[in-house]
């Protein structure tokens, strides 16, 4: 597959309110037709970064452009962006027909032409025959769909999303991450989202920036940031991640040599410190994600390594259930997850059993 | 009987409010001209008078002149001040705001000498518009109040969304903004009608020569015969306030139902 062409490329951006460094040295690369997605904690300065993009902001340094083009000066009615509000913004006193219109106001289109393409913008996200009704008595996930064909309709080269899902229900905001995945693949352009929610980036995103403190931390595609986080920081964030202390024996020629409460000696690969940095003896740590431990029944083998563990507590969900370990010659707990399987019974509390691991799933935070 | 206190408690209440309002049209159609009961008969002569005192036309045209002149300034003014003290951070802004609502409690008779000195001082001449200069002075603060809770209700990001739609700064605050806030403009229009249209203490040291429609009934009370008049003048103004009022409270219910808002509470 081919490098896709850079879409939106942000240049060292800074962006100070007073004294307060809001975005901290953005250099980030967005491609054409991407499904991006910055995500963070709240005020981590990724919904700074998306209104730099749409206009809404100004930066104190640095370059935004936008398909190779400085955005430096260039109002937010002039930029080829359109977004989606957290808030949906649309305009109660039109109906939605007028709403999903509004940007072709200044096209000069007949009124045929007009109700056609709002019809098509419509049928696209699934409102089709909606045109008259009155916008304000439109439930959550109707507005939402509205803002889209809104913001849609004027083919914008990047479609700005601030977290877009954050006021609908669970099930509604499952069955939308689905419809906004379609939607992308099926008009082909970037789509830059704003969550909190690492399930929702997860899911949706081909390419993910996780930001912290008004800087990227990491970025890259799902499996990897999952994987391979670069940082506690990260690893916390994303998923649930195991820590346990390690001292660091060597390091040479690709592979580093650790020593690991529970785990013994082991040697990494290079790549399974993603953070890079320094080498320091005290301080480091490995990390381990709960599915990468299995719990051994009767007359199971271990594909790799196998350790001993006590269970010292037992979590039900239905589906899964998390054992806290103790693994023999560490007094750190270890979680377990593992999915429940017929037949199968649910260990108890104090109970000695064997666990299987592997070097390969490990990462080493210094 | 349990709430029987708070029945007698909220029905004095009513009376207190509204007998007096309801003696105006009683002596106003009494055919009598003592104010007193009991009533002689029904009559609509003092209606008659009304329409043929000279003086009393000036005077009401003077005053709704003054009025819609007053209202329409301080609502614009108002809705400069209000936007700018919901939407944009400026340094010394708490500060400023408070001194433009200062003569919302500033007694008003201080309000009337001062003014009176300056224009005095400055050899302005006495006449409708320094009333309107001082209408427009009290009413301001009022209107900056309306339309501070009708700006601050209006999501910002409706703004950005007209923005960033491709349209202006002037074509979203004609297109988004002014339709939105409607219903508080005309709250607003109303209420410094309400305001101008009675008041007395700036009228009647600014006027000059040209009375306003209180001042030419304060001016009446000194001719006995002349007070049914007044209370069929009254009555007349009663209905008239009563009309717009309703007016006023079926548009801003247009307004809300039309852009679905919640109705946070009118005058009526």
């Amino acid at each position: 597959m081919t490098e896709k062409p850079t879409m939106i490329a942000f240049q060292d951006v800074h962006k100070y309110y007073g004294d307060y460094h809001a975005l901290r040295g953005i250099t980030a690369t967005i491609r054409a037709g991407e499904f991006f997605s910055l995500l963070g904690p709240s005020g981590c300065g990724k919904t700074t970064l998306l209104r730099t993009i749409a206009g809404f902001e100004g930066i104190s340094s640095g370059a935004v452009m936008i398909d190779e083009r400085n955005m430096a000066g260039v109002p937010a009615n002039q930029r080829p962006t359109n977004m989606v509000f957290q808030s949906y913004a649309i305009f109660p006193h039109l109906t939605v027909g007028e709403n999903v219109g509004f940007g072709l106001r200044r096209a000069g289109l007949s009124k045929p032409e007009l109700a056609t393409r709002v019809g098509e913008a419509l049928e696209m996200v699934g409102l089709k025959g909606y045109g008259d009704r009155a916008a304000h008595a439109l439930s959550g996930g109707q507005r939402q769909r509205v803002a889209l064909a809104r913001a849609l309709i004027l083919k914008p080269k990047v479609l700005l999303l601030d977290e877009p899902l954050s006021a609908l229900d669970k099930k509604m905001r499952e069955q939308m991450q689905v419809e906004l995945i379609r939607l992308q693949r099926q008009v082909g352009i970037t789509f830059i989202l704003v969550t909190h929610d690492q399930e929702e980036a997860l899911v949706m995103s081909d390419r993910i920036a996780v930001m912290f403190e008004g800087e990227i931390t990491q970025l890259a595609d799902p499996e990897t940031l999952y994987r391979r986080p670069n940082s506690r920081k990260v690893a916390n964030f994303i998923g649930t991640m195991n820590f346990l202390p390690a001292m660091i024996l060597a390091e040479g020629a690709g592979k580093i040599e650790v020593e690991a409460k529970g785990f013994g000696k082991l040697t990494l690969d290079a790549e399974q410190a993603p953070g890079g940095g320094q080498a320091s003896a005290e301080g480091a740590a490995i990390g381990f994600r709960p599915e990468t431990l299995t719990i051994l029944f009767d007359g199971q083998t271990a594909s790799d390594r196998e350790t001993m563990a006590v269970i010292e507590e037992v979590v039900y969900f239905g589906d899964m259930t998390y054992y806290d370990v103790k693994l023999d010659g560490c007094d750190a707990p270890v979680r377990i997850s593992m999915r429940n399987v017929f037949g199968r019974p649910v260990l108890d509390i104090g109970t000695r059993t064997r666990v299987a691991w592997s070097p390969g799933a490990l990462v080493l935070f210094r | 009987m349990k709430g029987g206190w708070f029945k007698v408690y909220a029905i004095g209440y009513l009376v207190f409010l509204y007998a007096p309002i309801i003696l105006l049209p009683m002596f106003a159609f009494n055919d009598a001209t003592i104010i007193a009961f009991p009533l002689t008969g029904f009559s609509t002569r003092w209606f008659e008078e009304m329409l043929d005192k000279p003086a009393l036309t000036i005077a009401v045209k003077n005053s709704l002149f003054i009025a819609v002149t007053a209202s329409i300034l301080s609502t614009t003014l108002g809705i400069f001040a209000a936007r700018a003290s919901t939407r944009y951070q400026f340094p010394m802004k708490a500060g400023l705001m408070g001194l433009i609502m200062l003569p919302l409690v500033l007694p008003e008779i201080i309000v009337a000498v001062s003014l009176l000195v300056v224009l005095l001082g400055l050899g302005v001449s006495l006449s409708l518009w320094t009333v309107i200069l001082g209408h427009v002075l009290i009413c301001t603060p009022f209107c900056i109040a309306i339309l501070s809770s009708a700006f601050q209700s209006l999501d910002q990001s409706l703004e950005e969304a007209a923005y960033d739609l491709g349209e202006t700064a002037a074509s979203t605050f004609r297109l988004i903004i002014l339709p939105l806030v409607m219903p508080g403009i005309i709250s607003s229009l109303l209420i410094s009608f309400t305001i101008s249209l009675d008041e007395f203490i700036i009228a009647f040291f600014l006027a000059g020569t040209e009375p306003t429609l209180p001042v030419y009934i304060f001016s009446q009370f000194r001719f006995p015969q002349a007070v049914p008049v007044i209370m069929a003048l009254g009555t007349v103004l009663v209905v008239l306030s009563i009309v717009l009022l309703t007016i006023a409270e079926y548009f801003r219910r247009r307004g809300i139902a039309k852009s679905g808002g919640k109705d946070t509470g009118g005058f009526l």
